[in-house]
């Protein structure tokens, strides 16, 4: 697609292939191999191949996978490859909170298909796997030193589960201490929501804190929530809103005066990676979601790494297994007195650990702490431009800089026209560009947006993201119906918003579509 | 093609800029206009109808002569079909009341009215919870939750509403008695609720497509306030929409604009007045549920002035329980939850912060100003 040099407008138009579900696709008897009949001596050797598994745990009839052949197959894939607005396609400032930086495609190519990785099993004896075990090792002294906590598991495959882990960490701890009275945990209203719904799960009170005038959690609210039933704060910094909470060491302390643990949610740490550390700031556990800061892709919501780190009095707590080294060998090390069991199978997503392990190697300490600055440094330039937009506002501390990240707010534009942040948000993918993410709910800055253009983007991609949310803001002026209406230039004009929203009505896997569709 | 029927009080506003705190009867109004107050509403109701001219081929207006709505639905380029007659210049509260009734004999799908509590009032004597209605804030008096934020706002919520897009919920008809109110007291009274369109940009969908429904969020304030009631102590449930929802869980009658008393999961005093709330009070332990009141946050001194300052000084700061969903508290764009009981002592001691519940095991520690 070309792109207008002086507008910086591109001609966008997606592939409409109305691509069906592969598993749609199926023609009886089609092929994609076909496998020859083994030789005889062979056959007498090993029977008819699956006799020797035991016969309870054989399938009686074929399953049901679609007959496609490889070319077929091919072409479905690069069909669908076509109707995606990514991260590899696009420009992805969009998805705030999310961390979208490139993730270079040689770590793909070492974590699949090097032997050591590829061909490697878990059940295996930890003598053979010695390559592996060293790299989860030396990654786990690299997030030592980037968080200065002490301890590390890997196991969380993603961010919740990784606030789950820490909650039950902090559940553990207490209750060795015999004290079982501390049934809340505090969090604030603009960090990530799993902040409460991980807790809540683990079964904790969930007591929220809103912002103040100035962006920031309420410290007089939390004063007046913390007690003796408090068992920790779960908090982010900074929050959604971008703003760095300078006094966040504050909070631990009012936290630790009262007998509570201090969980610090750097899912996103991007801004702040060689900068400030967690240990500093007080706090006793932490994460880090490699599939954002650490470039790992996310994986669609599976697959990758919330990795979760503890100070010493803590780590007794930890998942097992951890990995161990003498000085000379690397080892699984299953003491569990303490532990709070497993969160996931064996070492959780072995091949995020080693992506991440390649990209911090690959920038070093001082590479790192210039990925942070640049990501700050871009998101503060493409504030400033946003801000010259008519329509565009920043709610909380708009005089302030912000690290990597920022919640806009289109409620003037709103006010002024009628077409919200959902109309800009579809405008822009008639642009090219994928919608942005608005705000967790609620909303609390009206008609909000969030983006967070990383250090992957040049200025260049920053100027023609710019563009064309100029360029929608005065279409929302001059023509709000065409807004209204978008996007024009997409494969499916729009998606009615209830249905999305309807639990009986999404179907993540084939199999509970037939269910529910049958209902 | 969905009907839209459009009302204007003509008369609604007038008192405000005059200083004279509302324009509910005749002889204010014709104080007002002798001290030079010129109408509003109009203009406001151009505003908000300017923005449905955008969808004017796909809806039928049904409106009032002249001042009352065909005016300004034709100064938006409306072709509206007009009914009824009015003294012009000269209507009163009964010609909204007898316009609202006509435009649901003529089966109109939203009523859109410009005005204030008192027309909201009006509106509400006529159709109750018949017809879906929503307000254009025009008014001296804003305290109702029928009331979109901005007229702009109102045009916007009743496009989508017509088009489909939006569900109706029970908003709030308040009305402060404008007489005392003049004199330095306030007394606002809840008279009921009116189906209004429910905008829900608080509320909207979250990263992985889930919306946490208000419906829901309700369930689940009342889950945990029931499931933490505890045996012989007496439940004081104020008035709301959200406490309403703690007495249908245990299957008892409520008096939606009252105090009602919930003993051991036993109703034992329906509707209860001070006097009575405060025999109830005199030997045993309570606690009272308060949700918020009105647009504007008030836990107390709106709507529930049953809860006089005796009971709940009586009680305990520490024994009142606020309900409210996350929604609404967002809604209220970080100002203060409001007392107001009289007693400025008492507004005093109850202001600071209190950990609202705002669903099952969830709570929200928020700012309470007097």
């Amino acid at each position: 697609m070309g792109r207008d040099p002086a507008t910086l407008l591109r001609k966008f138009h997606q592939a409409r292939w109305d691509e069906p579900v592969i598993l749609e696709m199926g023609v009886p008897g089609e092929r994609g191999i076909l496998v020859r009949k083994v030789e005889k001596g062979v056959q007498a050797e090993v029977g008819n191949g699956v006799s020797s598994i035991p016969a309870d745990l054989r399938r009686s009839a074929p399953t049901r996978l679609p007959e496609v052949n490889q070319v077929r197959v091919l072409r479905h894939f690069m069909h669908l490859s076509q109707e995606t607005m990514g991260t590899d396609v696009t420009i992805d400032i969009s998805q705030g909170t999310c961390t979208m930086k490139y993730s270079p495609k040689v770590q793909e190519h070492i974590a699949t298909r090097h032997p050591g990785m590829a061909e490697v099993h878990p059940l295996q004896p930890d003598i053979s796997l010695q390559g592996l075990l060293e790299i989860i090792y030396k990654l786990e002294g690299f997030l030592r030193e980037i968080s200065g906590l002490d301890r590390f598991t890997f196991q969380p495959g993603g961010g919740a589960q990784g606030v789950y882990t820490g909650a039950s960490i902090v559940r553990a701890y207490h209750a060795a201490r015999g004290d079982v009275n501390r049934t809340e945990v505090i969090t604030t209203m603009f960090s990530h929501p799993c902040d409460s719904a991980a807790p809540a799960t683990a079964g904790y009170k969930i007591i929220t804190l809103m912002p103040d005038e100035l962006g920031y959690p309420d410290i007089n609210a939390l004063k007046a929530a913390l007690s003796e039933r408090t068992a920790a704060i779960f908090i982010t910094n900074p929050e959604d809103t971008g703003i760095y909470n300078p006094r966040i060491d504050e909070y631990v302390k009012a936290a630790h005066e009262i007998g509570a643990l201090c969980y610090y949610d750097q899912a996103n740490a991007n801004g702040m990676l060689g900068i400030t550390r967690a240990k500093e700031a007080g706090f006793d556990l932490c994460h880090f979601n490699l599939h954002k800061t650490f470039s790992v892709p996310h994986q669609c919501m599976g697959g990758s790494v919330g990795a979760v780190g503890c100070r010493d009095e803590l780590k007794k707590f930890l998942p097992v297994p951890r990995v161990g080294f003498d000085g000379k060998q690397y080892s699984l090390d299953y003491e569990a007195s303490g532990s709070i069991g497993k969160v996931r199978s064996f070492f959780g997503n072995p091949q995020s650990l080693v992506k991440a392990y390649a990209w911090i190697l690959h920038h070093g300490a001082a590479g790192l702490r210039e990925a942070a600055e640049c990501a700050v440094l871009n998101n503060n330039y493409l504030e400033k431009k946003l801000k010259e937009i008519r329509g565009v506002s920043v709610r909380y501390s708009a005089d302030k800089c912000k690290l990597e990240q920022i919640r806009y707010s289109w409620e003037k534009l709103y006010n002024d026209t009628g077409v919200g942040t959902e109309d800009v948000m579809r405008r822009m993918a008639d642009y090219g560009l994928q919608h942005y993410w608005m705000s967790h709910p609620p909303w609390i800055v009206p008609q909000p947006f969030t983006l967070e253009p990383c250090e992957s983007y040049s200025r260049d991609d920053l100027d023609e993201y710019v563009a064309v949310l100029r360029q929608i803001s005065k279409e929302a002026y001059e023509n709000p119906e065409l807004v209204k209406s978008a996007p024009h230039n997409q494969v499916v004009h729009k998606v009615p918003e209830p249905s999305i929203n309807q639990p009986e009505r999404i179907a993540v896997t084939w199999r509970q579509h037939l269910k529910k569709k049958a209902r | 093609m969905k009907k839209l029927g459009f009302l204007v009080n003509p008369v609604a506003g007038l008192g405000g800029r005059v200083g004279l705190k509302g324009s509910d009867g005749t002889e204010i109004i014709r104080k007002a206009r002798e001290l030079g107050a010129v109408p509003q509403s109009s203009c406001r109701a151009v505003q908000a109808l300017g923005v449905l001219s955008r969808i004017k081929d796909r809806i039928a207006v049904t409106t009032y002569p002249a001042e009352m709505g065909e005016d300004a639905a034709r100064e938006c380029g409306l072709l509206p079909d007009v009914i009824g007659a009015i003294p012009k210049g000269a209507t009163t509260a009964e010609d909204t009341v007898r316009a609202a009734r006509e435009m649901e004999d003529h089966g109109v799908d939203l009523i859109l009215f410009a005005g204030g509590d008192g027309t909201a009032r009006d509106i509400y004597k006529a159709i109750g919870r018949r017809v879906p209605a929503l307000g254009i804030p025009a008014g001296v008096k804003i305290h109702s939750g029928v009331y979109a934020v901005t007229p702009r706002h109102a045009g916007e919520v009743a496009v989508r509403f017509l088009e489909g897009k939006l569900t109706v919920h029970d908003a709030e008809v308040m009305d402060i008695d404008e007489d005392a109110f003049r004199r330095g007291t306030v007394t606002a009274r809840l008279l009921g609720y009116l189906q209004t369109p429910e905008d829900r940009c608080f509320v909207q969908r979250a990263k992985a497509g889930s919306v946490r429904l208000e419906k829901e969020a309700l369930q689940g304030i009342t889950a945990d306030v029931v499931g933490n009631m505890k045996p012989g102590w007496l439940y004081l449930v104020g008035p709301g929409t959200t406490t309403r929802g703690i007495l249908s869980e245990l299957g008892l009658r409520n008096t939606l604009l009252g105090v009602d008393v919930v003993l051991d999961k036993r109703l034992i005093a329906s509707d209860a007045n001070e006097s009575e709330l405060a025999r109830l009070i005199a030997d045993r332990q309570a606690m009272v549920v308060l949700s918020v009141i009105g647009g504007q946050g008030y836990l107390l001194g709106r709507g529930n002035q049953q809860l006089s300052p005796a009971v709940i000084r009586k009680v305990g700061k520490e024994q009142v329980i606020v309900v409210a969903s996350k929604e609404k508290l967002v809604s209220l764009a970080g100002r203060p939850l409001l007392v107001d009981t009289g007693d400025e002592e008492l507004d005093r001691m109850l202001s600071g912060y209190v950990k609202v519940t705002t669903g099952f095991q969830e709570y929200c520690m928020y700012k309470v100003g007097a």
